[in-house]
């Protein structure tokens, strides 16, 4: 036993700790995950509800089918028998676990199941496309902004390029060509109705959003000391890159990565919308919106439930960002405050 | 005719033959339905007044009568003005018939068919206030070739002289093929040829006589002067359509010209088919040219059922396919889409059963030269056909595709972007994908799609289509739209988009044609026969026919719909 105290031991913890333990503390991250996790288990369910379930094909049309609600065989779209006896309306909902528990659409088909389908690929196309965006943006923010000079320069340019187009315009544009004659590059070749269409156009059109802000973080970050110091020792670039500066533009990046899913998510459905991203017979909530507006009048749930869950996993993709951001960066939370 | 434009191809299809059709049993009339089929009731002055709002989504582009190819402003040309000759303007399907209009008569025939004599009404006038002269009429004659109207060289060419003004059209002159005389205001026509048709070809708004200084070329936006119940007042295709009482005229003959009830017609455009809807129905508007949003057909049926009006037409939905390209360039392959397409469904998607059809043979039920049969419905064929499409036959289509080599094989199906189309290039995309294709639906501008699929340098497979009879004469089915002649590839007009030429059958729809001068029966029967011969071979898939629903505000009374030219705009009461 020593005359002196006990040292008193302090806890040391990481930022990326404080950063999970902030995390497991904030409601609204819970709150996003769980809503998030749902909506992808739900959507992934889709075969075994098509199969199971709803027991129909949401990709054939059923235009003259039938379906048995309480007991009885029905039309899956009935003619008005009332007044002039015009118009046809697709059954609505029963709100029963079975066949059109949400009704139909206007080719006949069980839109629960096309909801599920379609989220399927508009989340397939989110996530894809905003890691795409991620990865690029973070390649080039990074080489443009440690290499300066030339290369910055030609990098940053083409981004400006980029960047001078509304995203919407761009992606329109895009879309309309590709979806016309295909894209064919070298080895790569992808047909005119691919889903990987939509995925490259959102994840480059996005790109600058993302290469711009780590840029600058990395021209700020190339005159830190630790930096020349690493520069200084005769590390080389590679190793300065990985070992220097990725770790610290990291918690940007994982910043990005929600918002930047949020908003492909949101940009497919839109060109979906329009008809040009996601192709017939395929869905996407973007294309079961386009396809409920013609039914707007009668048969409103077709185009409301897409929009419903497109705003819900939105929102969750959000409040996830929001929350991992104010994780990384407690004094962004503090800025925001004041 | 495509929907409710024609094109150059469309028109190049009028037929000539006129004989009574189907009077459309089955049409259905809301209470502001109050005509007599066959002749307009006697002008009633204690109606006349009012402004009669008319609404669209577009205006139809120039206001040129002798240039414009559209129904949406034909429709109107029939109260702006006249030709020489002009169809009854009556309800039913007398509106079929051609009576003299500038002409005091029809047309003295003489030199074997080749000379046809007309006299020109006096005292009829301008809405400038000038007389109408037969130096206006050779004038107008003219002005078809210089201004390079769409129909100069298929209807107009065989007047003497045309070859030369087809050639040089800046400086045509018709002296030896529209002789004049203003003393005795008698007109002689010339013509290469006895031409059995021309007095129709005289009737269409192509036609109209307008004054003689009419500027040389496309008026575009400014009105020339008609001499019809009403005059253009001013015309901005952004926004308006304005047409006022033509002060200078007098009715000179009820059944070719009558005089009109409202005082103004304004025909707004811009609004989507949900806003026309609301538009009437809020009566803010008294007509829409649009057809109703699929959704709101059954409310406004129900809720509305007096202001709607609905009517047969002498038409078809159909899908063209590529003879020429594969896969169906195997009679097979053809043959099994016409066997898997559900024809009830595509009648669904229309709007049901009251608003259309099913159909299997080429020339439409009621029209002249049909005849009951169906080869590609459950339980028949080509040998043993039924007299009429039942059911579709699934299992017969895929083995047809198995038995024609193209299984499996990629086929783009080209439809309008509208909603209806839309749909039905979705459910067919749905049917081609189950006997075996993997097809891809491309939806394209409705303002392009009737002449994209007609080149053959896009490469289209197969496309959604419809066409609306011009005259009730099969040829303007048959012959138009699978002769040989209709077939140009490379060209934007080549109506037969099926490319389907089959030297044989050309030649019967050929002589079929000659006959139906002087045998009209015996040319309807080999019309009949011909259809069995061509969908024997299937070279198109025929859907259904369908209707044309006219919804009207409350306030519109004595609506008349002519089988030409459609609801008669001048006609409808507002006061």
């Amino acid at each position: 036993m020593t005359d002196r105290e006990p040292a008193v031991q302090i806890r040391s913890e990481s930022p990326g700790q404080i950063a999970r333990a902030t995390l497991a503390h904030d409601r609204r991250t819970w709150i996003a995950s769980v809503l998030l996790l749902f909506i992808v288990l739900l959507t992934l369910a889709a075969p075994l509800y098509a199969t199971y379930i709803s027991k129909t094909d949401p990709f054939i049309s059923s235009i003259n089918g039938t379906t048995v609600i309480d007991g009885k065989e029905v039309l899956v779209l009935q003619q008005s028998t009332e007044g002039l006896g015009i118009g046809v309306n697709p059954i609505g909902p029963n709100w029963r676990i079975g066949p059109y528990a949400l009704g139909a659409d206007n080719q006949g088909r069980d839109v629960a199941a096309r909801l599920l389908y379609g989220g399927t690929n508009t989340l397939l196309i989110g996530f894809t496309a905003g890691f795409l965006t991620i990865t690029i943006g973070t390649l080039l923010g990074i080489i443009a902004g440690y290499s300066g000079k030339f290369v910055d320069s030609f990098i940053s340019r083409i981004l400006d390029v980029i960047w001078a187009f509304p995203v919407y315009l761009l992606s329109i544009s895009l879309s309309v060509v590709l979806l016309t004659s295909g894209f064919k590059w070298g080895p790569i070749s992808l047909e005119a109705g691919s889903l990987y269409l939509p995925i490259l156009i959102i994840g480059l059109v996005y790109v600058p959003y993302v290469a711009r802000p780590i840029r600058g973080q990395v021209i700020a970050l190339r005159e830190r000391e630790f930096v020349k110091a690493a520069i200084g020792s005769g590390a080389k670039n590679r190793q300065i890159i990985f070992r220097e500066i990725l770790p610290n533009v990291f918690p940007s990046v994982i910043v990005f990565i929600p918002m930047m899913v949020a908003l492909a998510m949101l940009t497919e459905s839109a060109l979906s919308f329009l008809s040009i991203g996601v192709q017939p017979p395929d869905a996407s909530w973007g294309t079961i919106i386009k396809d409920g507006l013609g039914l707007l009048y009668t048969r409103p749930l077709v185009a409301l439930m897409p929009g419903l869950l497109i705003v819900v996993t939105a929102v969750s993709l959000n409040l996830l960002g929001d929350a991992v951001r104010d994780a990384l960066d407690p004094k962004a939370r503090m800025r925001g405050a004041l | 005719m495509m929907k409710r434009s024609k094109s150059l191809a469309a028109l190049l299809s009028l037929a000539f033959i006129l004989s009574a059709c189907s009077s459309g049993a089955d049409d259905q009339a809301g209470s502001n339905a109050q005509a007599q089929e066959g002749a307009l009731a006697a002008y009633d002055e204690t109606k006349a007044g009012g402004t009669l709002r008319l609404v669209a989504k577009g205006a139809a582009g120039t206001l040129d009568p002798q240039i414009n190819y559209t129904l949406q402003f034909w429709q109107l040309y029939q109260a702006a003005y006249d030709g020489l000759l002009a169809f009854r303007k009556v309800d039913g399907p007398k509106s079929f018939e051609v009576v003299p209009d500038l002409a005091e008569a029809l047309p003295e025939i003489s030199n074997d068919g080749k000379t046809l004599t007309f006299t020109l009404r006096s005292g009829i006038k301008f809405s400038d206030g000038r007389d109408v002269t037969v130096a206006d009429v050779k004038a107008s004659f003219e002005r078809i070739f210089k201004v390079s109207s769409p129909t100069a060289g298929g209807f107009y060419n065989g007047i003497v002289g045309a070859d030369k003004c087809l050639a040089t059209p800046a400086t045509c002159k018709l002296d030896e093929g529209i002789v004049v005389d203003a003393a005795t205001n008698k007109i002689v026509m010339n013509l290469t040829a006895a031409d059995a048709t021309i007095k129709y070809k005289l009737a269409l708004p192509h036609a109209t006589i307008l004054p003689a200084d009419a500027p040389s070329k496309d008026a575009g936006t400014t009105p020339i002067p008609g001499t019809g119940a009403y005059a253009f007042a001013s015309y901005d295709p952004n926004n308006e359509l304005k047409m006022v009482r033509n002060k200078h005229f007098v009715e000179w003959n009820r059944e070719s010209q009558p005089a009109g009830y409202p005082d103004e017609i304004i025909y707004s455009f811009g609004l989507t088919a949900e806003a026309q809807v609301n538009a009437i129905k809020n009566d803010q508007a008294d007509w829409m040219l649009d057809s109703i949003p699929a959704d709101r057909l059954a409310e406004l049926g129900t809720n509305n059922a007096d202001q709607i009006n609905v009517h047969t037409l002498t038409a078809m939905w159909y899908l063209p396919m590529n003879n020429n390209i594969a896969p169906f360039n195997n009679v097979k392959a053809r043959q099994a889409v016409n066997y898997a397409l559900d024809r009830n469904a595509m009648v669904k998607i229309f709007g049901g059963d009251q608003l259309a059809s099913p159909a299997c043979t080429f020339l439409p039920p009621g029209f002249p030269g049909h005849a009951d049969f169906c080869q590609y419905t459950k339980g028949a064929d080509t040998n043993s056909p039924a007299t009429a499409w039942a059911e579709p036959d699934l299992e017969k289509a895929k083995a047809l595709v198995k038995e024609s080599g193209t299984f499996g094989q990629k086929v783009g199906i080209v439809v309008q972007d509208d909603d209806v189309n839309k749909q039905m290039g979705e459910y067919i995309q749905s049917v081609l994908n189950q006997i075996g294709y993997k097809a891809t639906l491309k939806p394209i501008s409705s303002n392009i799609q009737f002449t994209y699929i007609q080149n053959t340098n896009n490469k289209v497979q197969i496309s959604l289509s419809q066409w609306y009879q011009d005259f009730p004469a099969a040829m303007d089915f048959s012959y138009i739209l699978l002769g040989c002649e209709s077939f140009t590839p490379g060209s934007d007009s080549s109506i037969n988009m099926s490319g389907y030429c089959n030297k044989e059958i050309n030649k019967r729809m050929i002589a079929a044609m000659e006959l139906a001068v002087t045998d009209e029966a015996a040319a309807n029967k080999e019309w009949g026969a011909i259809d069995k011969a061509i969908m024997d071979e299937a070279p198109v898939a025929v859907l259904f026919t369908p209707k044309l629903v006219d919804f009207l505000s409350k306030r519109v009374k004595n609506y008349n719909f002519s089988k030409q030219f459609y609801m008669l705009v001048s006609q409808l009461q507002v006061k």
